[in-house]
């Protein structure tokens, strides 16, 4: 009766798997031909380090497309903790506490998303659109659009976005420590199987007895927490809180989590694959600048990589 | 129509299904196609309608050789393909499913909706069913979607309807009705093929069976040169025990009770409670009830009032985690949107409710994970090419039996079962019915809902009978027959 033999069953064709590690070899190759420079270790340093920021939001985003969710408000957020970091500095706290205050204060904004949407049962796209204009409006309003400086001259605070640690940015251990515990939190903690169970078929998940609600609450809380301390890095590299700052990072957190190849509906997709993604971006931005192809021109080449990438993910079926 | 379909071979990737069928099909005949969970059906009917291309073989339509390029095709040239895994769209109206693709549109593309509904309410006649036409099909039972099912099909004028396990979530009543209808189609010149693991169904409507046995024909004969017996040594190569093991049963103190349950308009003062080792059977007509009292029960629904009591003590269940807290676990009657992830592997979907025993910390423990679905692997026959494989990938029978095995993990108090064996091939349902006996006498309780009397009538304790939402009687073991419980089902007594 039994059944021989393996079964291909298709879930991972190569392309999935490794697709967007053959497209980033191929953007430092073509890259690194048209201008030797890119591959000094200087500049690799550097783009790890603009990619750090993004990373640490798209992996936070990661968990809430794997759920079958969006959140638009990352940036929001990031901007909001920063600036409140920066007020409580200012106003003499004890900068470590002022970080980890800030950074606590990013998680609840992401928590209330998630009550939003769970028990609020409003749409992602929807609350997050609205918490999205409410938390940035909040940064307005606390630093009446005005940047906060003097933020003092605390070291461990300098070192957060501009220090090396054995000569690697800080920014960059943060990301790498970041990644290797989300990942084991999504790859081989039960609460990773729950997320990829609701993104698959909530109906299911909630009967076989997982907690849904309380599930996507902490992956909003998650996500708010990665884009808090994104904004923890970029305040101590500006040394000041801008309160424009992190405009439109969802979207670059966005096309990191698709190019990686995890799919807007849900379900289906790997960490691995957003970090793939950050670094494809982070890339494409380095790289451009230093063939010097005009911003302009690089957001036309950003999008058409998307566009491909995804084209590409489509074939596999 | 005449089909001829010749040394049919289709492989998914390593795994080879089908190697070598011949099947044939006469104008106006009711042609069985039976074979254990996973011997090749409903692949080689997707072959057929062009939903798969065979890897070798030739299908003759009128002596034509046809290649289908997709399913579309093949219905418009009249061949309907009722499928196993019931397509519909659970946002949308019954109406709109019935009429899905071929919407019926004046010359702007305006919807003709005045006659689409006097279509449907003829369809809806002859079948014998009243579903409100704007009822969202996602809150029809799993039997209200098969028979929209059903009636889409004959909507088609097809010449050739293929039936894969149509009745598997129908009661006698709808059964019936079916069969009539049937026997006036063939009368027309229809033909028609019959994939389903109820014997009785088989022997009743059917000229010719085709027997499939791990991707090969093992013969066609017609019904009357057959039996039961015959049949199922073909399916299974080697003869079967009784259908139903011995069962004794020595209920012990009582673990659930249900006083005064009650939903508005779905079903009224349900009194209901069941003891330690007991089978309760819920037996009923379509739309009796029977689901959504269990739904309420285990939180998936709320109840408007009544209580529920687990061993003595008053419990509040609002939502599913509460009553698998409590000791309950919910066998779905609709394994594809309720009972598994499509997109997980086997392992992964038995694992599901059974994370907080593998991992007790939060960290999945892989080797007792893997090892546990091994054994249920086993346990329960199920077909796989590995524990890894997507749960998607296999056959219906073999998914269901995946359903059974995820929550038979979670060691319940309370195991409610509703239309367990349903799509499960002869030999593994004994399987099934053995498990039943061996967790009853661990002092397990189930109650199980079943749309199948002989299942009914063989496995359980003591019989509920359900009419129109409400208690219409209670059956002993020994005074059960299925005359009594149709008479109590359709509100006589
Ligand atoms: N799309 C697919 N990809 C891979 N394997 C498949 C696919 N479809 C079917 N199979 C495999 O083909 C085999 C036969 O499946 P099929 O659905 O035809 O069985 P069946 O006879 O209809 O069984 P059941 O009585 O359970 O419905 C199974 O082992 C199944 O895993
Ligand atoms: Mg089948």
């Amino acid at each position: 009766m039994g059944t021989q033999g393996k079964l291909n069953d298709g879930s991972t064709s190569i392309w999935q798997k490794f697709g967007p590690l053959f497209a980033l070899l191929l953007l430092f190759i073509v890259i690194a031909a048209l201008n030797p420079s890119f591959l000094e270790p200087l500049n690799i340093m550097n783009l790890l380090r603009q990619t750090s920021i993004n990373a640490l939001i798209a992996f936070g985003m990661t968990f809430i497309i794997l759920t079958g969710g969006i959140d638009l408000s990352v940036g929001s957020i990031l901007a909001l903790s920063s600036a409140l970091m920066a007020g409580m500095m200012v106003s003499g706290m004890d900068p470590i506490l002022a970080i980890l205050v800030g950074v606590l204060l990013g998680t609840l904004m992401g928590v209330l998303n998630g009550l939003l949407i769970t028990k609020g049962k409003m749409a992602p796209f929807i609350a997050t659109l609205a918490t999205m204009t409410i938390y940035r409006g909040l940064t307005l309003v606390y630093t009446e659009g005005k940047p906060v400086t003097g933020l003092g001259d605390s070291e461990l605070f300098q070192m957060l976005g501009r220090g090396y640690f054995f000569g690697i940015p800080v920014p960059v251990v943060i990301m790498i420590i970041a990644f290797f515990v989300l990942w084991f939190l999504l790859h081989k903690m039960s609460f990773g199987r729950k997320t990829y169970a609701i993104g698959g078929n909530e109906k299911s998940s909630r009967i076989s007895g997982i907690k849904v609600d309380r599930v996507k609450i902490m992956i909003y809380g998650i996500a708010g927490t990665m884009a808090a301390l994104a904004g923890a890095i970029l305040t101590s590299r500006l040394n000041s809180a801008q309160p424009t700052a992190g405009q439109a990072y969802e979207m670059d957190a966005i096309a990191a989590v698709v190019l990686g190849g995890t799919s807007l509906s849900g379900g289906k997709g790997r960490l691995f694959g957003t970090l793939i993604g950050v670094l494809i971006i982070g890339t494409l931005n380095n790289g451009l600048n230093l063939l010097g192809v005009s911003s302009f021109y690089q957001q036309v080449v950003k999008g058409v990589v998307i566009i491909v990438a995804v084209l590409l993910d489509r074939k596999k079926s | 129509m005449k089909i001829e379909m010749r040394d049919i071979y289709k492989a998914f990737g390593q795994n080879k299904v089908l190697e070598g069928v011949d099947f044939d099909l006469e104008p106006g005949e009711v042609h069985a196609l039976m074979g254990e969970n996973g011997a090749g059906k409903s692949t080689l009917m997707n072959i057929l309608t062009g939903l798969h291309k065979q890897d070798k073989g030739t299908v003759k339509i009128n002596g034509v050789e046809t290649v289908f390029k997709n399913s579309l095709e093949a219905e418009r040239s009249g061949l309907a393909f009722i499928r196993q895994e019931l397509n519909i769209w659970p946002e949308m109206t019954v109406l709109e499913n019935l009429f899905i693709g071929r919407e019926l549109t004046n010359a702007f593309g305006v919807l003709k909706t005045k006659e689409m509904q006097k279509i449907a309410s003829d369809i809806f006649k002859t079948l014998n069913i009243s579903l409100p036409f704007d009822k969202e099909a996602g809150f029809c039972s799993v039997g209200e979607q098969q028979m929209i099912e059903i009636a889409k099909a004959l909507m088609t004028d097809a010449e050739v309807i293929i039936m894969d396990e149509p009745t598997a979530a129908l009661t006698d009543r709808e059964i019936e009705k079916l069969f009539e209808i049937m026997k006036e189609l063939t009368a027309k010149g229809v033909s028609l093929v019959y994939i389903s693991h109820r014997m009785e169904e088989i022997f009743a409507i059917c000229d010719r069976i085709t027997v499939m046995r791990d991707g090969k024909t093992v013969d066609t004969t017609p019904i009357p040169e057959t039996s039961f017996e015959e049949v199922v040594k073909k399916m299974v190569g080697r003869e079967l025990e009784d259908r139903f093991p011995h069962r004794e049963a020595k209920p012990g103190e009582t673990v659930l009770e249900i006083k005064e349950l009650s939903r508005k308009g779905v079903f009224n003062y349900v009194n209901m409670s069941v003891r330690r080792g007991e089978i309760l059977g819920v037996a009923g007509l379509m739309g009796a009830g029977r689901t959504e009292i269990m739904r309420a029960l285990f939180g998936v629904d709320q109840a408007d009032s009544g209580e529920v009591f687990i061993e003595g003590k008053k419990v509040s269940i609002r939502q599913p985690i509460d009553a698998v807290k409590h000791g309950l676990a919910f066998i779905t009657e609709n394994r594809k949107d309720e009972g598994l992830i499509l997109d997980f592997s086997v392992r992964e979907n038995i694992g599901l409710p059974n994370l907080g025993s593998f991992a007790p910390n939060g960290i999945v423990k892989a080797n007792e994970e893997k090892q546990f679905v091994e054994m249920m692997v086993k346990r329960l026959s199920v077909k796989t090419a590995s524990p890894e494989t997507i749960i998607g990938n296999l056959s219906g029978g073999n998914q269901q039996k995946v359903v059974i095995a995820k929550w038979i993990g979670t060691s319940p108090k309370v195991l409610i079962m509703d239309e367990p064996t349903r799509g499960i091939d002869v030999g593994a349902k004994r399987e099934i019915y053995e498990l039943m006996n061996e967790l009853t006498e661990r002092g397990l309780a189930i109650i199980m809902v079943s749309s199948e009397l002989p299942e009914v009538l063989g496995m359980s304790d003591r019989i509920l009978v359900i009419h129109e939402g409400k208690i219409a009687g209670e059956l002993g073991r020994q005074e059960a027959t299925q005359e009594k419980i149709m008479a109590l089902a359709t509100g006589g007594n």
